[in-house]
């Protein structure tokens, strides 16, 4: 005899959870409001594992526009215009299909951007997968990059940078972080706050079918046939060309300032969009299903309210308005249809042909879900795993080699070259051409350059500094190309909360985060969380990735990371001290232990001063922050950008208490390598480490000493197509 | 002389094409997909993107615009049509150029930098390139006819046809040389800061008649 679950059980309520909900109706849910409540009270939309953690945070700036709780934040670049910006997790659903995955998370993060009414002008993305030996590494690589390609080339924003890692904690739960940056006049942006009791709701764009009916099919598959359920996609599929559409007709609408406010329609489909509207404007609002334009007709009010149909929006419409906005619509091929009206009270209502299926206080929906707190607890050492692919007496050479040659460090031209990475004319810096992104705003009169970066491997070995280094990685790589950061946003993509280490990861690195941003002054203007991602071998890396934006008086001045003249002098700057902890050269070496030295924040914060000065005096030939696989891998990375070699030696690091190895493929914050005038370099009290010229790269170590020719270095850097193709050879 | 700028439904760079042609000529302005009237322009660009989602096949759907047809029209009486990326595409797809684009042969979408060879010249241009059907094809036949007539505008040079396009060519223009489509970017090249300026001398080269071939003795298709 079995015993049968509750459905709220399935949908992924706990039983305290559901008893609050009969509280607060004072009855027990119908399905309707049992789909509503049990996707509104997931982690995905209530942040109840994160909530209380993200309070650290600091949100307050004067150049802060929109800060957290809009659809996207947005920082004041001045002359009037604002750059709105946010990342999104589309994890799991890439992990199952990671074309489509991949695809709709662009999609998806797009229109949280043009929800705020900005023009979306750029895309990076952040992804993780297991290691490239691995079949399903690669198909979820191609996959993904295909499809990220695949929507942001076809609506023609462009892809101007992004980061990827290959590591075996990810093996089973890729990572698909999507970013978008838009561009908005300040005084047309608009807030998602329903307002206005008696103003229409219209529903624009695709219409709506049972995809991405994920969390609710439960319930869906309570009333079909066994086995119907298999047909039902729970991953949503993107289509470009219609979002394009509903793009320029948004934009078009607030232009016209025929919005009261417009949200788009992401996770939770209705359900989220209608609640948070009515909840940000303090309303209720009445939602007709049977008005809602639907792909199959016998859809179920819950299916209708929970579908994650892509390329939808919702706006708030006076009504002697509608006919305007409908009027837009049309002339753009996209679908619009008036589906409620905005209601004082404080009740979400679902009606079908007027009859109400399902109500609730929109308060309980949206912001009753229960806050927990962590129960963290340190795990006692490292709980992944240590694989050796590198021999402990290998030759400095060869580590040099392995280093370059290793996918998270090689060239990512071959992903980004399927990236339309121009489109718009605002791309000043494409991929690979400078540690940010560099994009020119002839409107604002300046430009603006973007970072993304977030190194799991070093946050798994200490969430609290990785963390902050990540956010000191993001302010280097701005100060690389003269900007000065002005806001931030991140996606925690961590493990199960509810377990002692996830628990104890995520506390760590929120406090870390919060640190490092306080230290630079940087605002946090928004962030989204994806927990729970874990496969049978465990979590993955705790990865924070961390995005920031900043300013540039002149982007004619920015210098590139390659080396350009021959007797060029070449310089360290800043308080760098390297370490094999947390190194790729370690993880090679199969030596990943806990623990990562702290870092001198403050010392780093005027190194950037320092660099940014320059670069924006133009005095620097070029410039680029010392990361992965360490000084020897900057300098290699330098020189093969530029077709130049070097002669260069790093044992003045042994002051700083640096063994050979250490100053060649140590790690740690803080390093700026540059090169340019001998003079201007002693000026900026750089470290002089060589000179550009030759066809080698030659770095003197003490009895680690290498050399190896430029084409040798070159070869090993650009040898990703071949790992990651390998499957078709 | 005043710029046209096709818009559809699902262009990406028209606003590029937009500023390009404000940048070259004397003012340049959108042209609505739905409209035949061509509002006075002297010249049309038929810009890059995935006009009408390129649904059923690149281009094969914009050909059948009120606009294209109100563009046909003037091509067949002698006025300037650039065609870029997807505008290549639709003005093979509408017969007003010669031959077809395929897949890459790489069967990847790819966004780089590319030299171009200019014809007769031989002048080299920096021009970034970035599609994923650009594969330029045409019979046999069709391809000396189109040598003979010198109306081969671009090839890639040697290292840069990464798309597979047969004989290199990167633009055809028509018999009559007042229509040119090419896969690379002009617009694109068009502001120092961006990466070239070379992109300009594509537009000089069309407006200028440059390309209308003096050694055919055909008569111009009307």
């Amino acid at each position: 005899m079995t015993v049968e679950t509750p459905k709220y059980r399935e949908l992924g309520l706990t039983d305290s959870e559901y008893e609050l909900i009969v509280e607060k109706l004072g009855r027990e849910p119908n399905d309707v409001e049992l789909a509503m409540f049990s996707l509104l009270w997931s982690e995905h939309c209530a942040y109840k594992h994160s909530r209380k953690l993200l309070r650290r945070l600091p949100t307050e700036g004067e150049r802060v526009v929109m800060g957290p709780g809009e659809n996207a934040g947005a920082v004041d670049v001045g002359n009037g215009y604002a750059v709105a910006f946010k990342v999104e997790s589309h994890n799991h659903p890439s992990a199952v299909e990671p074309f489509q995955g991949a695809a709709t998370g662009v999609g998806g993060i797009m229109r949280d951007v043009f929800a705020i009414g900005a023009r979306p002008i750029a895309l990076l993305d952040s992804l993780r997968f297991g290691e490239l030996d691995s079949v399903r590494s690669r198909h979820l690589l191609d996959g993904a990059v295909r499809g990220i390609g695949h929507y942001g080339n076809s609506i023609g924003v462009a892809t101007v940078g992004g980061e990827i890692y290959f590591e075996e904690p990810y093996e089973h739960n890729c990572l698909v972080n999507a970013m978008c940056i838009g561009f908005a006049k300040t005084a047309d942006m608009v807030r998602a706050a329903a307002a206005g009791v008696g103003n229409s709701i219209v529903l624009m764009g695709a219409s709506t079918g049972r995809d991405g009916i994920g969390g609710a099919s439960v319930l869906a598959s309570a009333e079909l046939g066994e086995g119907d359920e298999a047909k039902r996609p729970t991953v949503q599929i993107g289509d470009p060309f219609e979002e394009s559409k509903l793009l320029e007709c948004c934009l078009e609408l607030l232009e016209k300032g025929l919005l009261v406010s417009l949200q788009d329609l992401g996770a939770a489909g209705l359900t989220s969009s209608a609640g948070e509207m009515a909840s940000a404007g303090g309303v209720g609002i009445d939602i007709d299903v049977a008005r809602v334009p639907l792909r199959e007709a016998d859809m179920e009010p819950f299916e209708i309210m929970v579908s994650e149909s892509q390329e939808r929006m919702l706006a708030v419409v006076e009504p002697g308005r509608v006919e305007d906005v409908r009027a837009i619509c049309e002339k753009w091929q996209t679908g619009s249809a008036e589906i409620g009206s905005v209601t004082d009270g404080g009740q979400i209502r679902i009606l079908r042909d007027g009859e109400v299926v399902g109500e609730m206080p929109v308060e309980a929906l949206v912001d009753g879900c229960p806050l927990y707190d962590l129960d963290p607890a340190e795990p006692e050492g490292w709980i992944y795993g240590n694989r050796e692919t590198l021999a402990p007496g290998a030759a400095p050479e060869q580590e040099l080699l392995a280093l370059l040659s290793a996918p998270s460090i090689a060239s990512k031209r071959w992903a980004f070259e399927q990236y339309d990475s121009i489109v718009g004319s605002r791309t000043v810096r494409r991929p690979e051409q400078a540690d940010a992104a560099v994009l020119q705003l002839p409107e604002a009169d300046n430009a603006i350059a973007v970072s993304i970066d977030g190194n799991g491997r070093r946050v798994a070995c200490d969430p609290y500094e990785g963390t902050i280094e990540a956010v000191l990685e993001c302010a280097q790589n701005l100060a690389c190309v003269g900007a000065e950061p002005l806001g931030l946003t991140n996606c925690l993509n961590f493990g199960n909360p509810e377990k002692p280490t996830g628990a104890w990861q995520l506390d760590r690195a929120v406090s870390g985060l919060a640190d490092a941003c306080d230290a630079l002054g940087v605002p946090v203007v928004g962030g989204n969380v994806s927990l729970y991602n874990e496969g049978p071998d465990g979590p993955i890396y705790p990865t924070p990735v961390v995005a920031m934006v900043g300013e540039l008086p002149d982007a004619a001045q920015v210098a590139g990371n390659a080396f350009v003249t021959e007797g060029d002098a070449i310089g360290l700057v800043g308080p760098f001290e390297p370490s094999l902890a947390g190194s790729e050269l370690a993880k090679q070496r199969g030596e990943l232990k806990m623990g990562l030295p702290r870092p001198d924040v403050a010392g780093v914060v005027a190194a950037c001063e320092i660099v940014r000065t320059a670069v924006r005096a133009g005095r620097l030939s070029s410039v680029r922050d010392v990361s992965d696989g360490g000084l020897a891998v900057a300098i290699a990375e330098s020189a093969i950008a530029g077709g130049i070699g070097c002669e260069t030696n790093v044992e003045h690091l042994r002051e700083r208490g640096a063994q050979p190895e250490e100053a060649l493929f140590g790690e740690g914050p803080g390093g700026f390598l540059i090169s340019g005038d001998r003079a201007t370099l002693e000026e900026l009290g750089a470290v002089l480490i060589g000179t550009v010229g030759g066809e080698e790269i030659s770095i003197g170590a003490g009895d680690r000493s290498l050399s190896v020719s430029l084409a040798a270095a070159e070869s090993a850097w650009r040898s990703l197509p071949a790992q990651a193709e390998r499957d078709a050879a | 002389m005043i710029w046209g700028v096709l818009q559809f439904p699902g262009s990406c760079d028209e606003r590029d094409a937009l500023h390009a042609c404000q940048l070259h000529g004397d003012g340049a302005r959108l042209l609505w997909h739905e409209s035949r009237d061509l509002d006075g322009v002297d010249g049309v660009v038929v810009p890059g993107g995935f006009s009408y989602g390129d649904y059923l096949r690149a281009g094969a759907i914009a050909r059948f615009s009120p606009a294209m047809e109100a563009v046909a029209e003037a091509a067949a009486g002698g006025m300037p049509v650039l065609g870029i990326c997807n505008g290549f595409q639709v003005l093979c797809e509408a017969g007003l150029l010669p031959g077809a684009l395929l897949r890459n042969v790489e069967l990847r979408f790819r966004c780089h930098q590319v030299e171009l060879v200019e014809e007769g010249s031989g002048e080299t241009l920096s021009i970034p390139a970035k599609h994923g059907e650009g594969r330029y094809y045409a019979p046999e036949e069709m391809l000396d006819e189109l040598e003979r007539n010198g109306q081969v505008a671009y090839r890639y040079a040697d290292g840069h046809n990464s798309n597979g396009s047969v004989r290199g060519i990167a633009g055809v223009a028509n018999e009559r040389g007042n229509v040119l489509g090419l896969m690379p970017h002009p617009e694109h090249a068009v502001d120092p800061l961006t990466g070239s300026t070379d992109g300009l001398r594509v537009f000089d080269r069309l407006s200028q008649g440059a390309l209308v071939n003096q050694e055919s003795t055909k008569a111009p298709r009307t």
